[in-house]
């Protein structure tokens, strides 16, 4: 296999946000701390992590629509050039795309048709779109339908239709499918699964393990905010092959391998501990732990452990 | 189109209903009012050198004789038949003083009304859509001390700055002093509606652009705006498409709303301007018990307020899609 170019790198990645404590003291509230994500042209990246980690704002950090109270740091390359704001501004909507997670993304007032255009009119435009419906068996009567009155079935197709009116070479999908039925869920996987292999990278961002190992290609897991492994998809088809206590944990809490849980919850990001987060909950703490850990190679992954438990080193 | 009659058909009846309260409520508190129609109409001095039949005959002019609820339903008989009485203090049908008022006053309110619907959500909308800008700050500051502001004081304070101190604008009435009423001009009469007018609007502003503003900030923090973005379409195009077309449905209905703000400010307001419009004709036929026009002017009013909201209501149903096409909304 010939080696695919970086699409997306993410490198020590950190968002953070200005509060007011009681009233005047400023606070820096880190939300995501040393977030690395690679993304290949036609390959297919898995976020993975629960619900509350920020996931969703590793997105807004990549198209640039954070709140005006967040502080990014770290470096985001894109296509081999550092992605600097304007460049996030030149590019998002037609290179970088996002595919959102409900119809509460669309506006209620505006048509499907033109609010996909984002209201242009001019022929090439409805022509694409025409075509980009067609592909997903969507009728040409629903481009005059509101939001409200859109099918669950069609919702889907319609919101990664969005994605496709530029030229997408890297798709952010932020929880593309909450909620949703597994077969269903399997039908939207494949659309992302399509974009992948026409060449464009895919950066899907979930909470559900099970459907990123359907598709994705690497899964990157994802704890209080930290990347804690880089992993191939393959990995996880068994215990013995991933590298931290919590991508193991993971693994094990999935319905066929057992559905164990464990002890705790992930700490509040006011209450992080210093060193691994996972440290308080991990069977394997020790002092060492306790101390700013750096993510290492291990096995064509990465890891961010003080002992990998792949090479029990 | 059933639905549509269904609709109109529970408006007219809550509209009959709403008149027939009204009407009662203004009769009632006529009726207990301590003012006795002889001694204020006719003056204390005259009503003492009067003959016993004398005062007779005006007692039974003025009514004062026969009993409350028997005079609210002759009124009420004569009313649904379209003969609304006859004004006791003008001594001319009470439709013909409310039209000749009314025509005053609207062209007054229409003027506040409009201005302060447009000015109100242009700046409304300019403010929310930066939150926190100076120009924002400056708009809501503004705005706040307007909306606390008593309309009465502001026309006090207008009247005495143009009318008093820089003596461009006249100081009230609606046409100049002894002039006759053919070579009174358009100008004339604009001249002499600016203060009261813009008094009503400044208020009416100050309201819109705040409600505006709310609802903008909520637009720009909207999921939709979010993805807009992410999307790459401009601020501009985000206003375009997105911010105001959302805006504009609670506008329109605000719109509509405020008209009984404006209504019930032009009381006030003509009162201070001495501006012979509706709101100053209710104050007299209040203080004068001029039973007839009082309710005459109760009735109009309040068909003109809800009117309002009845047009803000229709329009909804026709502008929003989620009303007009999706019925389990309606």
């Amino acid at each position: 296999m010939e080696e695919k170019k970086i699409i997306l790198d993410i490198r020590n990645f950190s968002v953070s946000f200005h509060q007011y404590e009681k009233g005047f003291r400023k606070t820096e509230l880190a939300v995501i701390r040393n977030l690395d994500v690679t993304v290949h042209e036609g390959e297919m990246v898995a976020v993975v992590g629960s619900s509350g980690s920020g996931k969703s704002l590793l997105a807004h950090g990549i198209l640039g629509i954070l709140p005006y109270n967040a502080v990014m740091g770290g470096e985001l390359w894109y296509d081999g050039e550092l992605l600097t704001e304007e460049r996030k501004k030149a590019l998002r909507g037609n290179e970088i795309v996002l595919v959102p997670q409900s119809l509460a993304f669309l506006d209620p007032l505006m048509k499907i048709g033109s609010q996909i255009r984002r209201g242009k009119k001019d022929r090439e435009s409805r022509e694409k779109l025409d075509r980009i419906f067609a592909g997903y068996h969507l009728k040409k009567e629903v481009q005059e339908l509101y939001p409200f009155e859109l099918s669950g079935g069609m919702n889907r197709r319609v919101l990664v239709s969005t994605a496709l009116m530029g030229n997408p070479r890297l798709v952010i999908a932020d929880e593309p499918t909450p909620g949703l039925h597994m077969d269903l869920v399997r039908r939207v996987m494949s659309h992302f699964r399509e974009l992948a292999d026409e060449g464009a990278g895919v950066l899907l961002i979930t909470h559900d393990l099970e459907q990123a190992l359907e598709v994705a290609d690497r899964v990157v897991v994802f704890y209080a905010g930290t990347t804690v492994e880089d992993a191939a998809a393959s990995d996880f088809q068994s215990e013995k092959t991933l590298r931290h206590p919590y991508s193991r944990a993971l693994w094990r809490a999935l319905p066929q391998n057992g559905f164990q849980f464990i002890e705790g919850v992930q700490p509040y990001v006011k209450n992080l501990p210093v060193g691994c987060p996972f440290g308080p909950r991990c069977q394997f703490y020790t002092e060492a732990c306790k101390e700013e850990i750096q993510s290492r190679e291990v096995q064509g992954g990465k890891v961010r452990c003080t002992l990998d438990l792949h090479t029990g080193r | 189109m059933k639905e549509h009659l269904i609709f109109t058909g529970k408006k007219v009846v809550r509209m009959a209903l709403l008149l027939f309260c009204v009407s009662a409520a203004a009769f009632i508190l006529v009726s207990v009012s301590p003012v006795d129609p002889l001694q204020a109409n006719v003056g204390q001095a005259a009503l003492g050198s009067m003959s016993r039949e004398q005062i007779e005959k005006l007692q039974e002019y003025w009514g004062a004789e026969s009993p409350p609820v028997e005079r609210f339903f002759n009124w009420a008989k004569d009313f649904f038949r379209g003969d609304m009485g006859i004004s006791l203090l003008y001594r001319q049908p009470v439709s013909k003083v409310i039209g000749e008022k009314l025509q005053n006053s609207l062209w007054l309110m229409m003027i506040a009304w409009l201005s302060s619907g447009l000015m109100g959500f242009l700046l409304g909308v300019l403010a929310g859509f930066r939150e926190g800008s100076i120009l924002d700050r400056i708009m809501k500051g503004y705005s706040l001390v307007m909306v606390s502001t008593p309309a009465f004081w502001l026309a006090l304070v207008l009247l005495m700055v143009f009318a008093v101190w820089l003596k461009v604008l006249p100081v009230g009435l609606s046409v100049p002093i002894g002039m006759e009423a053919g070579s009174v001009t358009v100008l004339d009469r604009i001249r002499h509606a600016v203060l009261p007018a813009v008094t009503l609007s400044i208020t009416g502003i100050a309201n819109i652009t705040l409600h505006t503003r709310e609802k903008m900030i909520d637009i720009m923090e909207s999921d939709y705006v979010l993805f807009a973005r992410a999307r790459g379409e401009s601020n501009w195009s985000i206003v375009k498409n997105h911010a105001l077309r959302n805006v504009l449905l609670p506008a329109i209905t605000l719109q509509f709303a405020s008209v009984s703000e404006i209504f019930g400010g032009s009381v006030l307001v003509e009162q201070i301007f001495s501006y012979p419009g509706l709101g100053q004709a209710a104050v007299t036929a209040g203080m004068g018990s001029d039973v007839p026009l009082l309710l005459g002017i109760t009735v109009v009013s309040a068909a003109f307020v809800f009117g309002g909201n009845l047009m803000a209501n229709f329009l909804y149903r026709v502008i929003d899609p989620r009303i007009r096409r999706g019925g389990a909304w309606g």
